[in-house]
Order: C-alpha cells, then structure tokens, then sequence
C-alpha cells in the first residue's frame, strides 16, 4: 500500500446542520458546523458529552443515525456530495474508501462470524481483492498491530479474545481496504489505561505508515493531543474553535476549551495527621471461590482524604463493600475509632451506620427517580437525628445551601436535574446523615471536565469546613492528584503500594505503579512517542 | 465434554424433571376428589359393596406413592387407565379404556394443527420480518393495528365470524367438520378448512408480533450498525448478520405458539364439533370423567413440553458462544 | 444555552434535563398527544365500566326475566330478541358486563396480589425462598394454562369462586415472573443499596424505593393480564365449564344462541344474536390492547427507528 499523503483535500463539510427526534420534537444537535481535511491528516474532535462530536463523526460518512436527519449543508468527499445521495450510493464508499471504529468492539462484532471474515468482508465485498489475499493481508496488519500469534487470532471469535485486542482487531478492520478516511469514535475509552496505551500507539502507527486520514473522536483532550494534526473543539454542536495541535496545547483561545483540562489544574498540597479514625486490618475477602481482597491495611487519617486507585477488577470498589458492612471479609475486621465494627451490616447500630456515608459514580441511579429532592434529602435527617415538620425542611434548605443550590430545587425529580446537580444533591443527602467517613466511589468519572472541577472544589470545602474524613476511590490519576493526602494503588485484589501523595508520585515505583502512571496520557504531544522510547529499553 | 453437549442434556434432564413434577401434578387430581366420588360417579343407588369394589379397582386402597408409579408405568405403556363413563349403580361396567378413546382422536388433533401450522409459521415470520424492516411504514403500521385487533378476539368469535361468511351466507365450507377414519384425505382437508383457518387466523397475529419484536431487537444491536457503515446491503444485513443470531428468538416465538396453538385447538374443536383430543377433554370435564381428563391432560402437557424444548435445544446449538468456546 | 465559563455556577448548570411540570399537566398532554386508537380505547373502556355499574338501571328487563315466546326476533320490545328459553338478549348482554367484567377484574386482582406479593419477596429475598417460588412456577407454567384450568375445574366443580381462584392462581404464576424481573432491576440500584445502608427496614424498602419504581410496567402488564383472563374465563364458560346458567354471562351466551348462525340465509338479525356477546367480549378485549400499547410506548421510551 503506498502513502496517500499529499496536500490535496479529501474531506470538506460545509455548514452542516443535523436534528435529532426524541421526546417528540425535532432538536437540533449540529448547528452549522465546517470542517476541512487534507489526505492523510488527522483531526482530533473533541468535546464533553451533548457536543455533537459523534453525530459529526458518522456524518463525516454521510451517515446519520436511526432518528436523526441532516437539515442542511454539504459533506463533499473527494468531490462527491455526500448529503444529497442515496444510501446504495453511499454504500459503494462505506467499507471501501471509508470505514469506521467504534467505541464498543464487544459489542460492534458479530458474536456468530470469525473475525478474520470480519475483517476482511467489506475489503472482499468491494472486490479490492480476492480472498487469500485480502486473508494474508490481514494477518500482516494483525502483526503490525502488534496482536498476539498474528496468524491464527484471526480464527477465533469475537467472544474469545479481550477488550484491547477486539479493538485493535478492529482497527485491522477499518485499514483492510486501504480506505482514504477513518473516523474513530472514542475507541479507547472503554479501555483501562495501562491497556489504552498500547491500543493507542497500534493505531497511530498504522495509520502514519499508510498515510489515511482520520478524525479521531473523544472526550479527552490528552489522548487526542497523541493522535491529532489538528484539533476542533465542539459544544453545544457549534465549533468552539480549531487550531494545529500544539498551538492548541499551548496556548488555546477560548475560556471554555482551557476549561477542559480544568481538573489537573486543582492542586492541594497535602497534609498528615496522625488520628486514625477508620482502619481496615488484614481482610480478606471472597465472591463465592473468588478471592477479591488479599490481606487489605488501610489506615484513614482524620480530616484527610485517601485515594484508593486501580484498574477495574483491582478491588478497591471491593474495599468500599467490606468497610459499609455489605460484604463480609473472611478474614480482618474494620475499626472505626479504634473499636472494631460488626462485619455485617446487620449487625451493625443505627449510630454506627450514621458515621460512615457512601457517594457513588452513577448519580443517575443513586437517587430513586420517584422521590423529590426533598424526599431524597430529608430522608436521612428525619431517619437519624429524628427532625420532623419546619426543622427538617430548614435542615433541607441549609444542606442545599451548602452544595451550592437554593430552595428552588426542593421539589424537583431527579430527571429535571443536570448531571452535576444530581451528584450534588447525592452529596447533600450523605451530608444530612451527619457523617465523619465519606466514601466516595468513582464520583466524578463520569461528569464532564467542568463539573467535575466544581464538584472537586466542593468536596474539599465540605472536608475543611465539616472536618470529613473521605475514602476517595477512582481510576483517575488526575483526580488523585487534585484530591488526595495518601494513595492507595491497588492491584488484582492486593495493595501495591501505599504512602503520602508526594511518596507515591515521586521515583523509585513498584513495577505496576510504575507501569500505571507511565500509562497516563500527558498534555504533550511528544508523550506517546516519548514513552514508546522509554519502554522499548 | 464439548459445551454444546453439556448444555443440551443439561436441558434435557430438566426437561424430564419437569415432565416428572407435571406428571405428579396431574395424577394428583385424583387424590384431590371429594371421599364420596364413588357414589357420584356410580349414582345414588349404588350398593356399599359396588362402591368398594369399584373404589378397589381404582387402587384407593394402596398408598398414593405406589399408585403413582403404576399409573406413570402405564402411561408410558400407552396404557392409561380405564374411562369413569359407562359405568353404572348395578356394578355392570361398559367402560372403555382411556387409550381406546384418545388414539383416534389424536391423529385427528393433530392434523388439524400441523394443517393451522404449515400455513401459519412461514406467514408470520415473512409478516414479521417484512415489518421489521419497514418499520414505522404505513403498512407496518396497519398490520400492526390489524393484528392488535385479531388478538383481541376470542377463539370462537373468529371462528362464528368464518361460519357466518363461508359456512351459513355462502355455503363454501360446511360449518361441522365432521370427519371419520374412512374419510380421504382430500375431503378432509376440505371439511378442516374453517377450523385450520380459524386458528391460523388466531397464532398468525402473536407470531407475528413477536418475530417482529425479536428482529428489531437484533437489528438495534452495534453490530448491525457497524455492518451498515461496512457497506453491507439491506439483504446482507438480514441473512449474514441478522439471521444467523436471530435463530434462537425465532425458535422461542415458533415454540411459544405452536404451544399456544395446543390450547386454541381446544375451543375451535368444539365450535366445529370436530372429533379430536380437545372436545373429549371438554366433554370429560363437563362429566367429571378424570380418568380421560388426565390422560388428556398429559398429552397436551408433554407436547408443550417438548416443543419448547425444541425450542431451547436450537437456541443451544446455534449459540456462538457456545459452539466456539474459549 | 451559552453561558459565560467564567461565572459557572451549579444551580445555572444546564444539560438535557426534563422541563418540570406537574403530573396533572403531564397526564393532559399526554392525553392530547395520544393516537386515536388510544383515544377510542379508553371511551369503550369507559361505555363498558359505566354498563357494568349501573347496569339494573339501564337493563329493559331483569337478568333471569323469562318471556313467553323464545328465540324472538329482533323488535321494538325485544332489541336483540330473546334467547333459547325466551330471556331478553339486550338485557342480559348488559348485566354480562358486570358478571363477565366483574369476575374477570377480581380474578386478574387476585392474581396480581398473590404473583406479586411473591414475586417482590422473591427479589428481595434471593436465596431458597426465590428459588423454591421459581421452580414452582417454571412446573405450572410447563402446564398449558387453559389445560390445566380444565383439570382443576373437573376436580373442584365449576363455581364462580372456583374459577376465579382457579383462574387466579394460574395466572399469577405470569405476575411472578414480570414482577420478579422488573424488581431485580431495582433490587441492585444504588438508592436501593443506600436505603439498606441507612438501616432502613425491608417493607420501607419495598414500599419506597421498590414499589413506585416497578409500577409502569406492573400497569401495563394488568392491562394485558386482564385481557387473557378475559379471554380465559370467556372460553371455558363458552365451552360450558365456566360461569354457569342462569347467570348472564358473555361466553355461555355466544354457546346457547350459537345454532341460530345456521339460519343467516333466512334472517340474518336472528344469525347475528350469537356474534353480539362475542363482539362485545372483542371489543373490550381490543380497546384495553390499545390503551396498553400506548401506555407501553409512552413508558418503554423505545425511539422506533425513523
């Protein structure tokens, strides 16, 4: 396959207006949006969720999805109008001179073909080649995807390999007819990070060495700048502004893209203390056969907060189980103020059930959809200090007052809330509990940059001002940062390492530790590459 | 052991659980009849001793557990006891043996339903997926209407609606579809014709919902849309990437009405007065004639069963996951 | 939507939330929106409750009132006639609605507080209870249900209790099973998790976390429910093993007039006495579908591809 790359444009959509139908009238989800691409150049869209970013992804194809509609605009592609032909017609371009990688691999496969057929369908379909030759070919671009026993992984099915190397598999997929443009539509977000990293360098590789074009999709601005020539903010469906990737880096224009990164600009310098007040010992713990926990110490300072960090299936949601008493460890016990507490929730008093409260990732299914923000809230107050009538609705309006609302919000459901707003009002109701231990389970990974910011802040507000004591559990490294006085790191059920903040972040690392905050994506174009270098040695 | 395997006679054996706990279930109804059901079924002036006697050949003497097994050793003989009709206060016995009762009317059954079924299956799937894929269209949406309707109607509404039209205002049909074992083939076709067309009248629109459903269903997977932006046609999509997953729904929507077709048969046997398994029960229970109503009981009970696990066994098998295991 | 980042504030913080407004405002709207069939169901479900309440009131004649001259044809006296031993049709297709209607609604009660009863303790409670209940009902449920109706019915006797308990009881097996599935999807939320983490007590939990949230999907499937026990207890009284003479009920009616449908060449008034207890039975069977169908795909939120 020879290199495309020249100056020539491949892509240009102009004023492009898309609607979408749902609750029964016609929303407008791109607002008249440019964009230009050159052969061989890759554009980074980027923006939080609503933006519009996918929709202009597949629109990219001439496609919409089921529901939408293209109001007005053109998508010209190597000439052709995209937007105003017929999808038999676009189908000649689909899989050909233009393919597509999602974000959810698992499920973008079907469960009854093997993947090299798959991979190779639409490659053969076009008739670009014939069959042996578009199977040797694939196999080849399994190998420079760096996909284990490249000659025969081809032969399995979808359900029989893993995530990161379904989503290079795909990658294969989306380079197999040799096409001009690639749109990727978040593909490493469901990813862990030390996984991404190398899904990551495959496909930037790949897409270099055969010169095709890409737009690169995603939420996060450091994944992009690894991959991009060119970066597009979008909100709102409107271009926030454009800029070449390092340029946009370093000096970016507009309030709301430096809002993007706003997360990794909180820094609070951390603190010791020597109060204990919550102690996990020696627990181990079981689902069913399987051993989950492995001799877990955790020490929680007063009035400080502890990052528990890891992969998913590292555990540390585990711990949160074991401490509010929902699983039993086998062996160990949780002390609160040096008394241990009951290992089963049953067991355990209203009072000590009152001093330790949980906040959770999902706010969307934290709070009961049929109960108003007055009842989610209240709830709790009356449960355990017992107030009743104007004292308990006074002790609602103060708590909404200290998570930055008003009485405003005191009827309504949950589905009239942002997301933001939900997890405040999930705060709030851990607050009207009186507590001293919060648990807080992944709270912010799935709010947008901005909100997470703001729900960062308040967090250690409310620790300075009500002295909290917070188990702060994430996968961000980011938000550690911006949070915590210790850290955890957890891996497959056992602590890898512990210590103060400054401890952990600072060299000589164990191996996984190393391994995990090397994986993290930097805000420096050069950062991949760098660390490709690095590792390589 | 390959999965597959494994899977398939793990669902066999609880297949045979089940038929064992429904076996129980039926032959209990016995044990449930009020003490006096001797004197009922023999007639007031019945003497003690008949009673006794016939109380004796019923077995009532011996403990249910060892009633239970003869009677399920002779069920699965073919031997299921002896009718309650025909009986009298004298102790004179002119009963027939169940068996002798059934086995006509079974053949009888069943041609009427295979007939129902071989013109049903292969319109409400084409019905099916032909909505499916025009969704929201005009014609799905009057199909849609039209089948809510039918579902809706009784078995025997449907059936007097046929009779009035093809049976009683035009005399196309006969309204009775009264057949015997001397009856060719032809002809019995042509007398089964209203009954057939009433049920298939019936099945048709609940199958065709649900093949509707499920192949919606499959086609809102990623996949789908991904084979959609691999340039793959509208018949590419359906037979390479929809229907290979879509066998294991299919099965289940067939299964469940082919099952559901076992009841219908029941009530257009009697609108028709036609001579099959599910009149002789109606008429068993109007005569409290438990024997014949078990007997009857179990034959439904087994097919559904095994339909169903039909049903299961093809889900079992065309199962990628499990066909290719990791 | 545009906003200055630099005064971000959390109560200004805008997403795709829902507008607030009140149920009663919601339910009007709705109303307004709704398909026309929709709209026809739930006239006809209400022509036919009005029937069955006030029916003695709008009945011309009693129930069981025998007149001299049966099967007469269709006249001023008697709007449909009379029936095989001379009983006014018109009159008793009216007290139908409240003996057909009427045992049908208490029977799909019954069954919805015995299979859901069960099928919330079942979700909540998980262990052998959940799995004693489900094996009980995957054994009756591999029983075709009108069979297995027949079976009892030949044990105990027709009564109208029998039948509805009967009836009743089978068909909760059906509400077990949907209110099992439906509360596990809540049973493993958080909020439920942080109720149990308050302490709070089992029967708070279900009534407050558990209950209001199953509750869409419970209506719409007593919708349904109610159908097919309709059309449950309408066969076995067609095929004279359910509700019993002299009660006026719509099945047994459709079986006693069934012969005159030979005579439509001659008088076709006469052929169609028959059809009017069944289209009656039809009709209501229909409007209920159409309402739940609406009611389905207002609440499932299934967008239907264009």
């Amino acid at each position: 396959m020879k290199n495309k790359k020249d100056n020539t444009t491949l892509l240009q959509i102009k004023d492009l207006k898309i609607e979408g139908f749902s609750d029964e009238r016609w929303h407008k989800i791109i607002k008249g949006v440019n964009l230009q691409l050159k052969r061989g150049e890759v554009l980074g869209l980027i923006g939080e969720s609503g933006a519009g970013k996918s929709t202009l992804g597949l629109a990219a194809m001439g496609y919409t999805q089921p529901g939408c509609r293209i109001t007005g605009g053109q998508i010209n592609f190597d000439g052709v109008d995209l937007s105003k032909r017929t999808d038999s017609e676009k189908r000649k371009y689909w899989g050909n001179r233009m393919t597509y990688v999602a974000q959810s691999a698992a499920a973008s496969f079907n469960p009854a073909h093997r993947l090299i057929n798959q991979t190779t369908e639409s490659t053969i379909r076009a008739g670009l080649k014939k069959q042996s030759e578009a199977f040797d070919e694939a196999r080849a671009l399994y190998d420079a995807l760096n996909l284990p026993n490249p000659e025969t992984i081809g032969e399995r099915y979808p359900h029989q390999v893993s995530g990161g190397q379904l989503q290079r598999i795909m990658t294969a997929m989306a380079m197999s007819p040799n096409p001009d443009l690639i749109v990727f539509d978040e593909p490493t977000t469901a990813l862990d990070v030390t996984t991404q990293v190398e899904v990551l360098a495959a496909m930037r590789d790949i897409v270099k060495t055969y010169g095709t074009a890409a737009i690169y999709i995603t939420h996060d601005l450091s994944v992009v700048a690894q991959m991009a020539d060119r970066i597009k903010v979008l909100r709102y469906g409107e271009e926030v502004e454009e800029a070449v990737t390092r340029k946009m880096l370093k000096s970016p224009k507009e309030d709301y893209t430096k809002s993007l990164w706003s997360v990794r600009s909180i820094q609070k310098p951390e603190k010791k203390s020597k109060d204990i007040i919550l102690e996990v010992k020696n627990v181990d713990a079981f689902y069913g056969s399987f051993h989950v926990l492995k001799n877990i110490n955790i020490k929680l300072p007063l009035g400080r907060t502890v990052a528990l960090v890891g992969e998913s299936g590292s555990g540390k949601s585990t711990v949160a189980r074991v401490i509010t008493g929902l699983l039993e460890p086998k062996i160990g016990s949780v002390k609160f103020k040096n008394r241990e507490l009951p290992p089963s929730l049953k067991g355990r008093t209203k009072d000590q059930l009152q001093k330790v409260q949980m906040i959770y990732q999902m706010a969307d299914v934290a709070m009961n959809p049929k109960q108003t923000v007055y009842d989610i809230i209240s709830r709790p107050a009356s449960f355990f200090a017992g107030l009743t009538g104007a004292n308990l609705r006074k002790r609602v309006i103060e708590l909404l007052e200290q998570i930055d609302l008003d009485e405003s919000f005191i009827d309504r459901y949950p589905s009239e809330l942002s997301g933001g707003q939900k997890q405040r009002i999930c705060i709030a109701r851990a607050l009207a509990a009186n507590p001293e231990v919060v648990i807080c389970d992944e709270v912010t990974s799935a709010l947008d940059q901005i909100v997470q910011e703001g729900i960062l802040k308040l967090l250690g507000r409310l620790q300075k001002d009500l002295n909290l004591s917070y188990i702060f559990i994430t996968h961000d490294i980011a938000t550690v940062k911006a949070i915590s006085d210790e850290v955890v790191v957890m891996n497959e059920g056992e602590v890898v390492e512990q210590g103060l903040k400054s401890e952990i972040f600072s060299p000589p690392h164990p191996e996984y530790t190393e391994l995990l905050l090397s994986s993290v994506p930097e805000m420096d174009p050069d950062w991949l590459t760098d660390l490709l270098k690095a590792r390589s040695y | 052991m390959h999965p597959v395997i494994k899977t398939v006679l793990e669902r066999l054996g609880l297949g045979l659980a089940t038929l064992f706990f429904v076996s129980i279930i039926i032959f209990s109804a016995i044990e449930m009849l009020p003490g006096d059901f001797g004197q009922a079924i023999l007639g007031q002036a019945a003497l003690p001793e008949t009673v006794a006697a016939f109380r004796q050949e019923l077995g009532l003497d011996k403990p249910a557990y060892i009633r239970y097994f003869d009677w399920a050793l002779g069920a699965i003989q073919g031997d299921l006891g002896t009718s309650f009709s025909g009986r009298n206060a004298s102790g004179a016995d002119r009963s027939a043996e169940v068996v002798d009762k059934i086995a006509p009317r079974l053949w009888n059954t069943l041609f009427l339903a295979s007939m129902a079924a071989l013109i049903a299956v292969p319109l409400s799937l084409i019905l099916g997926i032909l909505t499916a894929l025009y969704r929201n269209s005009f014609f799905d949406r009057s199909v849609n209407t039209a089948t809510l309707t039918t579902i809706s109607f009784p078995e025997f509404f449907v059936a007097y609606i046929l009779i009035l039209f093809f049976a009683s205002l035009n005399q196309i049909f006969p309204s009775l579809a009264n057949v015997d074992p001397d009856t060719n083939f032809g002809e019995r076709i042509y007398r089964t014709a209203l009954p057939a067309f009433t049920l298939t009248l019936v099945i048709v629109a609940h199958m065709m919902r649900m093949t509707r459903a499920a192949i919606i269903n499959l086609l809102a997977s990623p996949y789908i849309q991904m084979a959609k932006l691999s340039g793959a046609s509208q018949t590419e999509i359906i037979l390479k990437h929809a229907l290979p997953n879509a066998w294991a729904p299919i099965a289940t929507v067939i299964a469940f009405n082919l099952a559901y077709l076992v009841v219908g048969v029941v009530v257009v046997e009697v609108v028709f007065v036609y001579p099959g398994v599910g009149q002789l029960m109606v008429d068993a229970v109007r005569t409290r004639d438990i024997p014949v109503v078990q007997g009857c009981a179990l034959i439904f009970a087994v097919t559904y069963i095994l339909l169903n696990l039909i049903a299961d066994i093809i889900g079992i098998v065309t199962n990628p996951r499990l066909l290719h295991p990791k | 939507m545009n906003k200055d980042t630099n005064t971000y504030s959390a109560a200004g913080e805008v997403g795709s939330v829902l507008e607030s407004r009140s149920t009663f405002t919601r339910l009007k709207i709705e109303l307004n929106k709704a398909p026309l069939t929709a709209k026809f169901g739930i006239f006809i479900i209400i022509v036919f409750v009005g029937l069955a309440i006030f029916a003695p009131l709008i009945a011309p004649y009693g129930e069981a009132e025998v007149f001299p001259e049966p099967y007469a044809p269709w006249s001023a006296n008697h709007i449909f006639g009379t029936d095989q031993i001379g009983r006014d049709i018109f009159s008793r297709l009216i007290f139908g609605a409240r003996n057909t209607v009427g045992v049908a609604f208490a029977t799909t009660i019954l069954a919805f507080l015995i299979g859901g009863a069960l099928g919330l303790a079942a979700a909540i409670n998980r262990s052998y209870l959940d799995l004693f209940l489900s094996r009980t009902v995957d054994v009756l449920m591999a029983i075709p249900q009108l069979i297995f109706a027949l079976v009892l019915l030949s044990i105990f006797g027709s009564t109208v209790i029998n039948l509805i308990i009967i009836i009743a009881v089978l068909d909760s097996t059906r509400v077990f099973r949907l209110t099992r599935a439906v509360s596990l999807n809540v049973v493993v939320m958080d909020y439920v998790e942080v109720a149990k983490l308050r302490g709070e007590n089992i029967s708070w939990v279900m009534r407050k976390e558990i209950l209001p949230n199953i509750l869409p999907p419970l209506i719409a499937e007593f919708g349904l429910r109610f159908c097919f026990v309709f059309l449950s207890i309408a066969a076995l009284s067609f095929l004279g093993v359910g509700i019993q003479p002299p009660t006026a009920d719509w099945g047994s009616m459709v079986r006693e007039n069934a012969s005159l449908i030979q005579f439509a060449q001659y008088d076709l008034k006469a052929a169609m006495t028959p059809l009017l207890p069944a289209a009656a039975i039809a009709l209501l069977t229909v409007a209920v579908n159409f309402v739940v169908d609406w009611f389905l795909h207002k609440t499932s939120g299934i967008k239907d591809e264009k």
